[in-house]
């Protein structure tokens, strides 16, 4: 086997630029295949760390958004008695009644207008995401006309920034600080003490409660009696559930559009590698008949024309890769359409898109090999040594 | 003439080749086709609006409603011609799969506004009579097969409950580009539900369609109508229908762009394929370059010969694509129909495809040419393989 798979790997560099151009081609498929991959990834990942497994977020029945979600001050007053509610370091419950409602905001760059979520905040509501964290700047006063606002909504809206001022609800706000949540949700929202908020924007209920539980284990208990007690109409879902389920349709919409996407594409660099190989063959037809001569098996041949186009899809994919590893650098924000709000999140890459990325270039490879590889394990010894 | 005869007869030299190249330029040519019909899809909303028709919404955002009582307000604005109001209701038909868009309006106004939607007469009527009727476009007929008559039940998200409405007309667009995946049904019907279940959330509306008076006046009517409300409890932003769509597809910018980018690949995919092709073609035949050459042809013709069978390969290609794209785009719209209102591929993106067609065998010319005319003849004579 030795002599005829060397003999390939030599081939390929001696017709560099062929080689070039086909594993080019490749990898600018394997390319697209793992951005949309990552793509979907991002999304979910940046949804799925928003939510914490220990947290539940109890919202009206039917209602798939915080911004659908109504409910009132006596129901919120109901859920802070349930004995599942863990306490906090002041002997608070931890427990947070929330408001969320969209505003429109213009992007600093561009000027179009885009949707963004205010978070009225209650007093244990940063205790209930450790993932948050100020970075500038203070957190605002309750009863003050003041909110914070997340690292990717400074960085992107116009009056997002500290010190800066938007207005709203015929009042100004200011923006006392900037917070982080790292890759989550949280970081493309505005927060403010959730009382003054209400009075703006003239809304005598609360959209959610979000409550930590005292054992994570508990949670179908609460959730039971929350849901079954009629005068709630409301549902429990453990935070991390709760917003996995907001990436879903989006992640499905991008997997689908890739998977069209790469299947079409594919073909194409499939035709590229067959007519690399079918012209590899050609133009070694004496060569074969050489090896064959000297006592080499039809199989060696066969296995070194496949190893040469899995090599070609090999380094198609490397390359695709090693390009699509650089998207991590770039964060992009988009509509999510089944909260209807801004959402950045990132390219990730994890281990699972590498695998797939490298088994796609050489199915690629093989695909577009194995025709041209076994008409050369076919040929006739004499005849190919008399076309040379 | 000779020059196209030698061009057609090295271009189908390696049949099989030349074939492969052909395929995948077409399959190029398609998949970009449908790309861009894909982004003119995003945008069809936007090119069905009519100029004379403006959209009034609460300036903070569309998930606030606006009083009832803007619109006694709005009407006195000089220019007003007819106004009609719409509340997004977001229902879910059986699962959230189903998706479609269905709002509650101000019906007999509302349809007033929009002639492209167009009823048999007694439809239209029986909808207009009956409070939970409901009426729809004939490609969601396409899909749930309902018949007049049908009882359709939504659950609501916004609105608590289940709601039950009797199919009373399906509409059908005046031209291609109206949307016939709506469902529409009484505002009345929702509002008097909710003056019972939720006072505090009755008299609202979620947006007022206005009709100007003179489509070049929308600019002005608008601003009148945002001034009136300004520093009230509920302050309006009024913009043409035009703008209302587009600041839609805006907000779902990222994605048109990745795509933008996504069919510039394929176009870099093409170029590399058909180099490919070329560049064998040529390491092959530098032999008889050499003889070209020895027979005193000069560079340039040989360059030509190259250029023009590249041309030849990609436009073929580039035939068969443009040739494809109208019947993959109709079964493409198919599948994806109830998410876009229409498909339809354009002229301009012929063009384009043209315009890529040249480009990509220009491209793909560039490196065989520069081997073969800068060969000496007795390397070339001397070359094999």
């Amino acid at each position: 086997m030795g002599v005829p798979i060397s003999y390939s790997f030599r081939n390929l560099w001696t017709r560099r630029l062929t080689t070039v151009l086909t594993a080019s081609g490749m990898a600018l498929v394997v390319f697209v295949f793992a951005a949309i991959l990552m793509l979907a990834e991002g999304l979910r990942k940046t949804l799925v760390e928003t939510g914490s497994y220990d947290n539940v977020v109890v919202v009206r029945k039917g209602s798939n958004s915080e911004v659908m979600s109504w409910v009132t001050r006596y129901q919120a007053s109901l859920i802070e008695t349930q004995p599942e509610v863990a306490i906090g370091a002041d002997s608070q419950p931890l427990l947070a009644k929330e408001m969320v409602v969209l505003i429109t905001l213009p992007k600093r760059m561009t000027n179009t207008p885009s949707n963004v979520v205010i978070r009225g905040i209650g007093a244990s509501s940063l205790a209930l995401r450790p993932q948050v964290k100020l970075l500038e700047g203070r957190m605002p006063r309750p009863g003050l006309s003041e909110i914070i606002a997340g690292r990717s909504i400074a960085e992107r809206f116009k009056g997002g920034g500290i010190g800066e001022i938007l207005r709203f609800g015929m009042r100004d706000w200011i923006v006392v600080g900037i917070f982080d949540a790292g890759n989550t949700g949280f970081s493309s929202e505005i927060w403010g003490d959730a009382d003054q908020l209400m009075q703006a924007f003239r809304r005598s209920v609360y959209s959610s409660v979000i409550l930590k539980l005292r054992d994570p284990s508990e949670f179908e208990r609460v959730k039971e009696r929350i849901e079954s007690d009629p005068r709630l109409s409301l549902e429990a879902k453990r935070e991390s559930r709760f917003y996995a389920e907001q990436s879903e349709s989006m992640a499905r919409f991008l997997r689908i559009l890739g998977t069209a996407l790469t299947i079409i594409f594919s073909l194409g660099a499939i035709i590229g590698a067959m007519i690399t190989m079918y012209s590899a063959v050609a133009t070694r037809t004496g060569e074969i008949g050489t090896m064959r001569a000297i006592g080499f098996q039809r199989m060696s041949i066969l296995g070194a024309f496949l190893a040469e186009a899995l090599l070609l899809g090999l380094i198609g994919g490397c390359a695709g890769l090693f390009l699509a590893s650089f998207l991590q650098l770039l964060t992009i924000s988009t509509i999510n359409f089944q909260t209807f709000s801004e959402l950045a999140f990132s390219f990730t890459l994890t281990v699972d898109i590498v695998w797939k990325g490298l088994v796609f270039a050489l199915i690629m490879g093989f695909v577009g090999g194995v025709l041209p590889a076994i008409g050369a394990s076919r040929m006739n010894i004499v005849e190919s040594l008399r076309t040379s | 003439m000779y020059l196209l005869k030698l061009l057609l007869r090295n271009a189908f030299r390696h049949k099989l080749r030349t074939s492969l190249t052909v395929l995948s330029i077409t399959i190029a040519i398609l998949a970009f086709g449908l790309l861009r019909t894909f982004i003119s899809a995003w945008y069809a909303g936007a090119e069905a609006s009519s100029a004379s028709r403006l959209v009034t919404r609460n300036a903070i955002s569309l998930i606030f409603p606006l009083p009832l009582s803007h619109k006694d307000k709005i009407r006195q604005i000089d220019g007003v011609r007819q106004l009609s109001w719409g509340r997004w209701f977001a229902g879910i038909y059986i699962d959230e799969k189903n998706f479609f868009a269905n709002y509650a309006i101000d019906a007999k106004d509302y349809l007033a506004l929009y002639p492209e939607f167009i009823f048999p007469p007694d439809q239209q009527a029986a909808f207009l009579a009956d409070r939970r009727g409901c009426c729809v476009g004939t490609k969601l007929i396409e899909r749930y097969h309902w018949r007049i008559g049908d009882i359709v039940t939504l659950k609501g998200t916004i609105f608590p409950g289940n709601w039950e409405f009797v199919l009373r007309g399906i509409y059908h667009g005046r031209d291609e580009s109206a949307d016939e995946r709506l469902f529409f049904f009484h505002w009345d019907y929702l509002n008097e539900s909710l003056k019972k279940t939720a006072p505090s959330r009755a008299d609202q509306v979620g947006w007022y369609i206005v009709e100007v008076t003179d489509p070049s006046r929308a600019a002005e009517v608008a601003q009148a109508i945002d001034k009136t409300f300004k520093n009230s409890l509920a302050e309006t932003l009024t913009e043409t229908e035009r703008a209302f769509f587009l600041s839609f597809v805006s907000m779902a910018g990222a994605i048109i762009v990745a795509i933008q980018l996504v069919s510039l690949v394929v176009i870099i995919i093409i170029i590399a394929v058909t180099a490919n092709t070329m560049a064998m073609t040529a390491r092959e035949r530098i032999g008889e370059y050499a003889i070209f050459k020895t027979l005193g042809y000069r560079g340039w013709r040989i360059a030509s010969m190259i250029i023009g069978e590249s041309l030849l390969i990609t436009m073929i290609g580039c035939l068969f694509g443009i040739a494809l794209t109208p019947p993959a785009a109709k079964i493409f719209g198919k599948i994806v129909g109830t998410y876009f209102r229409a498909f339809r591929v354009d002229m301009a993106t012929i063009y384009i495809d043209i315009g890529i067609a040249i480009l990509v065998g220009l491209f793909a010319a560039i490196v065989p040419t520069w081997r073969a005319t800068k060969i000496r003849i007795a390397d070339g004579l001397r070359r094999i393989g």
